[in-house]
């Protein structure tokens, strides 16, 4: 079973002059449940507006993106939403933990907005699963930038989602940190078995995937612009 | 997570401008219940004191209110005075010619029953002769039954306890007719004590010192009515101050007897057509007759009764009832302006909020979710500045309590609520939650992908 496909999908958008500007324009494009794929390009070239797509933030003009067998593109924004907390765990570039919040809160968070019922250790486990279990109770500015980032994986898991979007996860953090990152991901991915798209611009990053993808193939959009 | 949880931790996070914001709607809150407590608390004491045992009020015609005002609050002017025959027609016949034996006058008077005595039957009637001062104190000429019949108290039944001494009587050997009972707070502002003398002055608290001095004989309780701030002095030396001899016409037919020098040979008596009364107190042995005697009284030419609850009654109809919307539209723009202190704060806030916003939608809170996530906050703020503001104001007046009861006689506890402040509350919070709408509103058309990527 397919995790995502994703068939004709075209996002556009206003142009300040006028017009519209083909941003995305994906024919097709897989991932397998419980496979891991780096997509490189570079910035600007509409990495996370796909992300954006494919979590339901945004929607396509045309074509279908279908996730763990659930049409997207059918679904009420309620439904996506409901969907997105149930089925899609995100790691952002600049973490997105919120600063009011504890790390253990800012984990739970990834569960509060979902339907189904989560075990009330889950929480714990996955901080304890990423290293911090002792940092539990400290607020976002009391951990450093690695750990800031450990944190959020805590948090796109707890959902116990079917897919994970990663979006330039380690761009913001040191290299020795950005091994780190990585490691936890691929590792966490595969104890759950869950599938993961990568966002990056970073081939160094993109090389420990088995499958990489470049979004300058499979976007016919850069294509046209750069013809 | 509860929703609730996540406003807390907004509320929390921001604790510098919660907690202003908080504590301005507390103060408005606080300042809105201190102003409705301390309006009830003095309502309740003018209706309170408009009944003190008596029914009616008795006095020249006028200003019904002004008879009422100045009978039983010692407030505002006497409109002029009634002969004292006006007084002796609430007596049977036995008494009157009692009295014109005691004070000399027309033997006729005691011929016949008064004009409303039968009405009184079982009841009291209690002159007062207003006119002079102890300093800004009244001072008000008096029957030993004004201590001895009148009732004070919630129930109209408690009698006049004294602090010190005791009431005055109408003679004795050692002050003669010049004994005198001390309001509690005249004799505490005046510092004085019983055993000592004063001298009341005439017309006004400047006017000129009589040059006869009253012993006082007795301090009063505090009684929480108007009776705190006078000074009551006997009628019978009120009578023989300067300048309080009504003048003879010379017609008058005076029969006096000499009994009056075996009392005080120095001091003698006004006679019936000299002595006058400012108003007189009346309690109906049976309540049903008061109708039928107020409406002798004021079909007559000389005077006028007025029931003094009914008065006070239109008095708060005409003044205060006025007042109370006034206050009640001021507690409506001071809850609006406090509302409006939350939206701003909230709205304020808003910027520091969308990427908080935003990565919440993006882990799945639906639109309504962080809309209701907002209105919560603005609830929470509502609620706390609500209630510590309610509680301040109740602190304050409980910690007052000693102090009102004192002045009013009105027992105030710290939940002594009146029933427009409970109204406060739910109409600071609906209005919060309104306020909360723009800012939540803003929330609800927050752009996901603009602000996760901020």
């Amino acid at each position: 079973m397919k995790a995502l496909e994703i068939t004709d999908l075209v996002k556009t958008f206003d142009q300040p002059g006028g017009g519209r500007l083909t941003v995305l324009d994906v024919s097709s494009f897989q991932i397998s449940a419980g496979e891991q794929v780096a997509l490189i390009g570079e910035s600007g070239g509409g990495k996370t507006t796909l992300l954006h797509l494919i979590a339901g933030l945004l929607t396509p003009d045309t074509g279908s993106i279908r996730l763990a067998g659930t049409e997207l593109t059918k679904l009420s924004e309620q439904g996506r939403d409901r969907f997105r907390a149930s089925a899609i765990g995100y790691v952002f570039q600049t973490f997105n933990l919120l600063p009011a919040f504890t790390a253990i809160e800012n984990v739970r968070l990834g569960m509060t907005f979902g339907h189904g019922h989560h075990d009330p250790n889950r929480a714990m486990d996955l901080l304890d699963r990423v290293g911090l279990a002792d940092r539990a109770h400290y607020r976002p500015s009391q951990l450093s930038v690695g750990q800031q980032q450990r944190v959020a994986i805590a948090r796109a898991l707890a959902g116990k989602p079917k897919l994970l979007l990663a979006d330039e996860p380690t761009a913001n953090v040191d290299p020795v940190s950005a091994e780190s990152v990585l490691d936890l991901i691929h590792q966490s991915c595969e104890e759950e078995n869950l599938a993961m798209l990568m966002v990056t611009h970073s081939m160094e990053v993109a090389q420990r995937f088995e499958r990489v993808e470049s979004l300058e193939k499979i976007n016919h959009a850069f294509s046209h612009s750069e013809s | 997570m509860s929703l609730i949880q996540i406003a807390w931790r907004n509320f929390c996070h921001r604790s510098l401008s919660s907690s202003l914001t908080t504590l301005s709607l507390a103060l408005g809150v606080g300042l809105v219940v201190l102003v409705l407590s301390i309006f009830g608390i003095i309502t309740e004491a003018f209706s309170r004191n408009a009944s003190v045992g008596y029914n009616l009020v008795v006095g020249p015609k006028g200003s019904a209110l002004q008879l009422t005002l100045n009978s039983v609050y010692y407030l505002s002017q006497p409109i002029e005075n009634l002969p004292f025959t006006e007084y002796m027609e609430f007596f049977p016949k036995a008494e009157r010619a009692d009295m014109v034996r005691r004070y000399g006058g027309d033997p006729a008077l005691g011929e016949r029953d008064g004009v409303y005595s039968g009405f009184v039957a079982g009841g009291y009637v209690i002159p007062l002769a207003l006119g002079d001062y102890y300093g800004e104190f009244r001072a008000v000429g008096t029957t030993p039954d004004f201590f001895e019949k009148l009732r004070k108290g919630p129930n109209l039944d408690e009698k006049f306890s004294f602090r010190e001494g005791r009431p005055f009587k109408d003679f004795t050997k050692q002050n003669g007719y010049f004994e005198a009972v001390l309001g509690s707070r005249v004799a505490s502002e005046m510092g004085m004590h019983a055993g000592e003398t004063f001298y009341p002055t005439h017309g006004d608290p400047e006017g000129k010192g009589h040059g006869q001095g009253f012993k006082i004989v007795g301090i009063l309780d505090p009684t929480g009515t108007p009776n705190d701030r006078a000074t009551f002095v006997n009628l019978e030396g009120f009578y023989l101050l300067d300048n309080h001899s009504r003048p003879l016409t010379g017609d008058e037919i005076i029969v006096e007897n000499e009994d009056w020098k075996q009392r005080d040979p120095d001091h003698k008596p006004l006679t019936i057509p000299q002595r006058e009364v400012t108003s007189i107190l009346v309690r109906n042995g049976n309540l049903m007759f008061a109708p039928g005697m107020q409406n002798k009284i004021n079909e007559g030419l000389q005077a006028q009764a007025a029931a003094p609850v009914g008065e006070i009654a239109k008095l708060m109809t005409a003044i205060v009832g006025p007042l109370l919307k006034a206050l009640l539209a001021i507690t409506l723009i001071t809850c609006v302006v406090a509302a409006v202190g939350v939206l701003v704060a909230i709205y304020n806030s808003m910027n520091d909020r969308r990427r908080d916003i935003a990565v919440m939608r993006a882990l799945g809170a639906r639109r309504e979710t962080v809309t209701s996530i907002i209105l919560a906050e603005s609830l929470m703020i509502a609620l706390i500045g609500g209630v510590l503001g309610w509680f301040l104001a109740h602190l304050a007046i409980w910690i007052a309590s000693g102090y009102i009861e004192d002045q009013t006689g009105v027992q105030v506890t710290l939940f002594t609520t009146s029933a427009y402040e409970l109204a406060i509350l739910p109409l600071v919070v609906g209005l919060a939650l309104l306020a909360g709408f723009l800012p939540a509103a803003s929330a609800y058309r927050t752009d996901v992908g603009s602000n996760l990527a901020a």
